[in-house]
């Protein structure tokens, strides 16, 4: 029987930063992947021959500088290519498009110089509230019961920034934090496609829709993320999401840590009270001082560690976390590329969103709530292989989308459901490309439910639970885990169902590792 | 757009919601209680209308001693937990160890939050390996139900299907011997088994709430009536009489055992924070198996036990005189307020004036010398403050050798 340090559960991205960090210390760690490779929700996958694409994570927003700093990823093979930055076009079926260049929009191509203007002082004031909840976003989550004195003066830290916006500011601040992002871009912007795309952002892989109390924070959670320290951009990774988790992945096998795949763990092995390693599903047993739970916080508690061992309050926390997507992800192999009715190359480079105003981002929103799909889903395409000519064979191109709204509870079920959403989706595409529908060599749809399938999601949400005020900062994943260690003893969470939440940043994984060396674990 | 007549609204809204006009529930015995009830004195017993007193509490009190009473336990809160599971799902909601538990046994037990803060006392009944009741005091059907995620375990609140009984007294067991449930007398104490009923099952256990000879029945509530005729018919010449609450009340006390939300108040009824209580803080701390495997509370308990975070602790007092100290105030060198009387009585059995009181450790632990209850006795519309010495004595305040005797005596 081998005996590591640390056992890491998942080895998607987050489980890796957590392995890599615990194995720079000299701990000897050991990674197990269910699956037959890396990367979770992040990799990149060949959907049909031929093509392949990002598979459920396809733009890089927030990978944390501290993540890629400490691990020195860039010495690990990251290629995240700022020059110029991905812009994001917000199509339009009849009139003209709107672009966002740089950094979130440093400029806008395509609106009226009042309306320009208007947006360059929201913009800035978004940027500097997100850049009060950074900080947060970044740390552990503040401990109501008991704070060490470098957790009291971090959360201090926030307290002296919020006082340096002045008085004015501080107000909205507070004000607007638990606004509807709708209200707040009336407040400000009048552009109905440039608020269609805010509108998108914000509610952009939760169950909200931008009328949804506390939609702003969506918005928010986007903006604190950065790359290359520009706030706000966005890059697509050479070699696609999966070239990200590569690097890491090295950067863990430098640290010495042991990774091994196809080896599903059946249960954590729990000895009074305390986690010592687990069982797969071979039956082979391992043995580990401290284990790294990087998967689903439900499927960790209420699977592998099982309700017998933990108490009937969290277990009731646990099952009540809400983790049903409401996101489905497309990909389509194209004989060639797709004509976007007003765009041209460096627009085709970039984002592009149909969500055409708040009205039609909350209509899409509607059904949802009564497990309908969005009979005119709203969506953010990019098309991978012509930033990464080897994702697609010469002359043709993939294109990967993000569709909102896709309820996991369909309630005519996904069976029948998904052809028709396809259709749907389709029908939007063509609108906004026409011919589009003529070029589609293969399409895969994955709805939440084919993503809890095939990664292994419950509800198949990619942020592990949705990224709501009630499932945030302390309350994520649920109160009694919130700082990444649980009430099983040398048991720890590391995905993104904990704080701050989804995305590929690392920092749960990061943070996690962190809290076990500091326990000494 | 055309609108429903309101009258009609009304009286269809009113005819699916009827449960006002009774405000009380009638327990499945409610005629044969009704019929014996002579002063009308009712009280509320978890939503039931349960007899306080039938006719002389005194006297009531003493049928418990020195005959035999009857006392309908119907409102007493009962699930029925069963399948493969149900031994290690009662094995993690409670404290004590359940795999000791053997079939056909009853022991008293209690659970607790995650906190570690009492929920509940309550007997657990196992009636074969796989299939238990529980008895307890507040309802608990959302907790059972959660706790049960990852079990494979049925619960059934049974509460209103179920009708009980409990006859206690030195003569209960003449009244089922002569009642016909041949058998009665291998009963041990805390022993539980099946007897004939009208064609159908009773259950009967060794238990009760008096520290007396006494048993404790169980019967499908359509069976109630029968049940209550075949022990009454038999029974007058044994004594046997209806009591109620405040009888058993005293009996109760006198047996040193405790009331949820009387002595205690519930962890899900408790709101200041200072008011929950662990096991440890309330007498219960005997049941805890640190060896078993994993229980709701447990790391809770574990760290309050190492950490000093036990502050309370449930003692037994003798009160110097023979005035009831109920809720008087508790001090140390009559100064220092200590506690509080939670219940008390001039006990007739002890010939003492006992009383069971919630103290703030190390008073009633490590301190138990020089203290004091201050009694404010009425008398004549004033009060009489009366400062009397008190002492930390054992519990059960009475010891009665019938109560476990076997083969149980014949009286």
């Amino acid at each position: 029987m081998t005996s590591f340090d640390a056992i890491v559960i998942g080895g998607g991205h987050n489980g890796l930063v957590a392995a890599a960090t615990l194995g720079k210390t000299g701990r000897k760690v050991l990674v197990l992947e269910a699956d037959g490779e890396t990367g979770g929700a992040a990799r990149t996958e060949e959907f049909t021959p031929g093509f392949r694409t990002s598979s459920v994570a396809h733009l890089i927003n927030r990978l944390h500088p501290e993540v890629i700093k400490s691990l020195e990823l860039q010495k690990h093979g990251l290629k995240l290519d700022t020059s110029p930055l991905m812009p994001t076009t917000v199509l339009s079926a009849k009139g003209a498009p709107l672009t966002l260049i740089g950094a979130y929009g440093e400029g806008l191509l395509g609106a009226s110089k009042p309306e320009q203007e208007a947006w360059s002082g929201l913009r800035s004031q978004l940027f500097r509230y997100a850049g009060i909840l950074k900080p947060l976003l970044a740390r552990r989550p503040p401990d109501l019961s008991g704070m060490s004195f470098a957790e009291t003066s971090a959360m201090a830290m926030t307290g002296i920034s919020l006082r340096r916006l002045g008085k004015e500011d501080m107000r909205d601040f507070l004000r607007m934090l638990l606004m509807n992002v709708a209200d707040v871009l009336d407040e400000h912007i009048e552009d109905d496609r440039l608020k269609g795309l805010l509108a998108f952002d914000a509610t952009l892989g939760s169950h909200l829709g931008p009328r949804s109390p506390t939609s702003l924070l969506g918005l928010y959670y986007r903006l604190a993320g950065e790359i290359g320290g520009k706030p706000g951009a966005q890059v697509h990774p050479v070699g696609g999401t999966g070239a990200v988790v590569r690097a890491i992945e090295l950067a863990a096998e430098q640290a010495g840590v042991a990774i091994r795949s196809n080896v599903p763990v059946a249960r954590i092995i729990i000895e009074n009270g305390r986690a010592v390693g687990a069982v797969l599903e071979s039956g082979e047993e391992i043995r580990a001082k401290t284990v790294v739970s990087a998967i689903s916080p439900r499927t960790t508690f209420l699977n592998l560690v099982g309700t017998r061992e933990i108490d009937t309050g969290f277990v009731r926390r646990i099952n009540n976390i809400r983790v049903n997507g409401d996101a489905a992800k497309l990909h389509l192999a194209l004989d060639r590329t797709p004509q976007f009715s007003g765009l041209r190359t460096p627009e085709l480079n970039g984002r592009l969103v149909i969500a055409p105003s708040v009205n039609h981002v909350e209509r899409a929103f509607n059904p949802s709530k009564y497990g309908e799909f969005s009979p005119k889903p709203v969506m953010e395409i990019t098309l991978p292989s012509l930033l990464d000519p080897s994702l697609a064979p010469e002359g043709a191109c993939s294109l990967s989308a993000v569709v909102q709204y896709a309820p996991y509870a369909l309630k005519e079920g996904w069976t029948t459901g998904k052809p028709k959403f396809l259709k749907a989706i389709l029908a939007q595409l063509e609108a906004h490309a026409p011919g589009i529908g003529k070029s589609i060599l293969h399409a895969e749809l994955l709805t939440p439910l084919d993503i809890e399938q095939r990664y292994r999601m419950p509800g198949g949400h990619w942020h592990h639970g949705e990224l709501q005020a009630d499932q945030m900062l302390m309350s994520r994943p649920v109160f009694g885990a919130e700082g990444y260690d649980t009430p099983v003893d040398g048991l720890y969470l590391a995905s993104s169902g904990s704080h701050p939440g989804g995305g590929v940043s690392g920092v749960p994984g990061l943070n996690a590792a962190r809290r076990i060396i500091a326990r000494k674990g | 757009m055309k609108h429903s007549d309101p009258k009609k609204l009304l009286m269809a809204r009113a005819a699916s919601q009827d449960h006002f006009r009774t405000p009380r529930i009638a327990s499945p015995f409610q005629p044969r209680i009704e019929a014996l009830m002579q002063t009308e004195e009712w009280y509320d017993w978890a939503g039931y209308k349960a007899p306080l007193s039938l006719w002389d509490e005194e006297l009531e009190y003493f049928a418990i001693r020195s005959q035999a009473a009857l006392f309908d336990i119907s409102p007493m809160v009962k699930y029925r937990i069963e399948g493969p599971d149900a031994e290690a799902f009662l094995n993690r909601v409670t404290l004590r160890d359940v795999r000791k538990l053997k079939p056909g046994r009853v022991h008293y037990t209690a659970w607790c939050n995650d906190e570690g803060h009492v929920l509940d006392d309550g007997t657990l009944f196992r009636l074969t390996s796989d299939r238990f009741r529980l008895c307890s005091q507040e309802r608990h059907l959302p907790w059972l139900l959660d706790s049960g995620i990852g079990f494979d375990v049925n619960i059934i609140e049974e509460t209103k299907s179920i009708a009980a009984l409990a006859l206690q007294g030195p003569a209960s067991f003449a009244v089922l011997r002569d009642a016909g449930f041949n058998g009665v007398d291998a009963l041990k104490i805390f022993d539980l088994a099946e007897f004939e009923h009208d064609g159908e099952n009773v259950t009967i256990s060794r238990t009760g709430f008096t520290g007396d000879l006494g048993y404790e029945l169980f019967v499908d509530q359509k069976l109630a009536l029968s049940l209550w005729d075949r022990l009454w018919q038999v029974g007058e010449q044994r004594g046997l009489r209806a009591i109620g609450y405040a009888a058993l009340n005293r009996a109760r006390l006198e047996a040193g055992l405790i009331v949820a939300n009387s002595d205690f108040i519930t962890a899900e009824h408790a709101i200041r924070a200072d008011r929950v209580r662990m096991p440890d803080e309330i007498g219960l701390g005997f049941m805890i198996d640190m060896e078993k495997p994993h229980f709701n509370g447990r790391r809770a308990i574990q760290q309050a036990r190492a950490n000093g975070g036990l502050r309370h602790v449930l003692v037994g007092l003798e009160i110097e005189g023979n005035i009831p100290a109920e809720h008087a105030i508790v001090y140390h060198q009559g100064k220092r307020e200590i506690g509080l009387v939670s219940a008390a009585i001039w006990s007739p059995m002890a010939k003492r004036n006992i009383a069971l009181a919630s103290l703030e450790r190390p008073y009633g632990d490590t301190i138990t010398g020089d203290l004091w209850v201050e009694i404010y006795a009425m008398r004549e519309l004033r009060y009489q403050k009366l400062m009397k010495r008190a002492k930390v004595v054992p519990r059960p305040f009475i010891k009665l050798d019938r109560r476990t005797a076997n083969p149980p005596a014949d009286f």
